[in-house]
């Protein structure tokens, strides 16, 4: 355990590092952040009945989601993971006593946060002393803003297991390129990164909910504004638990499967 | 104690001749060639020995140090380092041995290189008093004083080399595999690690396993030599089995090769 924490450690303290980065990352998420919000609004003025969120809600799930982009997003995958594969640089990393899997999970995990540490403070500020109702709200209730930490971290978990699954098919491909294009662009889609899964056709909406997709950063934004029934959050968080246990299983197979097959190539 | 007994090991490779049209075909129809990297290897050696394990370019010698050290499976064949099958008992192998790959870079680009020898000290759970007096040891034998607070991208590749075989050495790992640990390394840094080498061996009883392309390590270091070409070992003796007069160790070497034509 010491040595995956250790990892998480450095990968951390790495990331903290490169504040060049975290500021240009704040300035484009505020931009989409009032972008997304001046066309939502247009849509609400036409007929806000037509919506299952509140105008304010929506604002609120926008704001949060700028916020901790970072611990989500499903195109900030690490490429040095995917460089240490494609160069066979993994070559030193089998030396280790390690078990691949947990380090590249712990490794993740740190990248992830330390990056959305620098960048959801200012966003969080801002957004909450912006006028109504462009700014962010309080949370629905004491109850929701915890809620909202724990399905925010088991969404991390979940979207961090999915990541690992993509890592262990670069195994497989010369060139992660595509593995990895295909696989962020679904992923954002499906999970609520364009637009929230409230607002999608019904039917897909119900396949959607069941799916891995809806257990990432869907769950933790939408209980913040109370926007779900207490039945459909208890269904949401176990979902979220149900996807985790199988992502991280399948991803374990996957990982001691490529460790066998793996063919590190050059010198 | 390290055996191999008749070992191979094969690869697929995809080939097709240069130019547009040849891309072409083979996006329908791939042809592949099997190379035979290692064919019927077989070697044993005692703890504490220092070999030196050489061939020409392609002959096999890097997929020999990875399967010792459990990052290839053979096809077939039995491995055998202190008891245990490298690659079928990866972890509790890793964590004796000490492995320098000279093309590859195990430390962290972005920070400090004592960082990783931090995480490195956690990976092997070192004890702290240890942890200290190698790193110490290391520092001074290998000259690492003005590297150590400064982040690996902006060493030089002599510098880093020898950060690197310093990360590789932390855990006093009991058998040592270097394959090309000299690449890049100036003269008095070369002397300084092979100098080292030998010390480690004496003082520790490390087996020491080293591949390279430059002759005056393979004198200065090991004692038996392990000829390995087109997959098959050739010859496996001492030094002065194979000096003629006097000849110096590259023109040796050469002759060496071209008289069993590899």
């Amino acid at each position: 355990m010491k040595e995956y924490l250790s990892f998480f450690r450095l990968r951390f303290s790495m990331g903290l590092q490169y504040r060049a980065a975290a500021l240009a990352g704040v300035v484009t998420q505020f931009a989409w952040g009032f972008m997304l919000i001046m066309v939502f609004r247009a849509f609400y003025e036409a007929d806000p009945e037509a919506f299952p969120m509140t105008f304010s809600a929506t604002v609120s799930y926008l704001w949060l989601q700028q916020a901790f982009l970072a611990l989500f997003a499903t195109w900030m995958m690490e490429s040095e993971i995917f460089d240490t594969v494609v160069n066979g640089n993994i070559a030193y990393e089998l030396c280790r006593p390690i078990h691949i899997y947990h380090m590249w999970f712990s490794r993740s995990l740190a990248n992830r946060l330390s990056r959305a540490l620098l960048r959801c403070m200012p966003i969080l500020l801002v957004a909450s002393i912006l006028p109504k109702p462009y700014g962010i709200e309080a949370p629905a209730s004491g109850m929701h803003f915890v809620l909202f930490l724990i399905t925010l971290l088991l969404g991390l978990f979940v979207t961090v297991a999915f990541c690992m699954l993509v890592y262990g098919l670069t195994f497989f491909t010369i060139s992660a390129q595509g593995v990895r294009m295909v696989f962020a662009s679904m992923l954002d889609f499906f999970s609520g990164g364009v637009i929230p899964i409230p607002f999608f056709p019904e039917k897909l909406r119900t396949v959607i909910e069941f799916s891995p997709f809806a257990a990432m950063q869907n769950v933790a934004l939408r209980v913040y504004s109370g926007s779900m029934t207490a039945a459909q959050m208890q269904r949401t968080v176990a979902l979220q638990v149900f996807w985790l246990i199988v992502l991280v299983l399948c991803g374990n197979l996957l990982c001691r499967y490529a460790e066998r097959k793996v063919t590190v190539q050059g010198g | 104690m390290i055996t191999m007994e008749n070992v191979c090991k094969s690869y697929r490779v995809a080939k097709r001749n240069a130019g547009f049209g040849e891309a072409w075909k083979s996006l329908f129809r791939r042809e592949y060639e099997v190379i035979h990297a290692l064919q019927d290897v077989s070697f044993t050696i005692s703890d504490g020995e220092m070999v030196g394990y050489i061939g020409p370019n392609g002959a096999g010698k890097s997929s020999t140090i990875k399967i010792l050290s459990g990052i290839l499976t053979p096809d077939s064949g039995t491995v055998l380092v202190d008891g245990r099958v490298p690659y079928r008992d990866r972890i509790a192998h890793v964590s004796r041995i000490g492995v320098v790959f000279g093309q590859r870079s195990q430390l962290w680009w972005d920070v400090p290189v004592t960082d990783s020898f931090e995480l490195l000290k956690d990976i092997y759970s070192i004890p702290e008093a240890t942890y200290r007096e190698n790193v110490e040891e290391l520092t001074e034998l290998l000259d690492l004083k003005e590297l150590l607070r400064s982040p690996a991208r902006t060493l030089s590749l002599g510098q880093r080399m020898r950060c690197e075989i310093a990360a590789s050495l932390l855990h006093s790992p009991k058998i040592l595999f270097l394959d090309e640990p000299t690449i890049g390394l100036d003269a008095v840094s070369k002397l300084a690690v092979r100098d080292f080498i030998r010390k480690q061996n004496e003082l520790h009883g490390t087996t020491v396993i080293l591949t390279t392309h430059d002759m005056q390590d393979i004198e200065a270091i090991s004692r038996r030599i392990i000829l390995i070409g087109k997959g098959r070992i050739l010859l496996d003796g001492t030094l002065d089995d194979i000096k003629k007069g006097d000849h110096n160790i590259d023109e040796t070497i050469a002759e060496l090769y071209r008289s069993y034509e590899i």
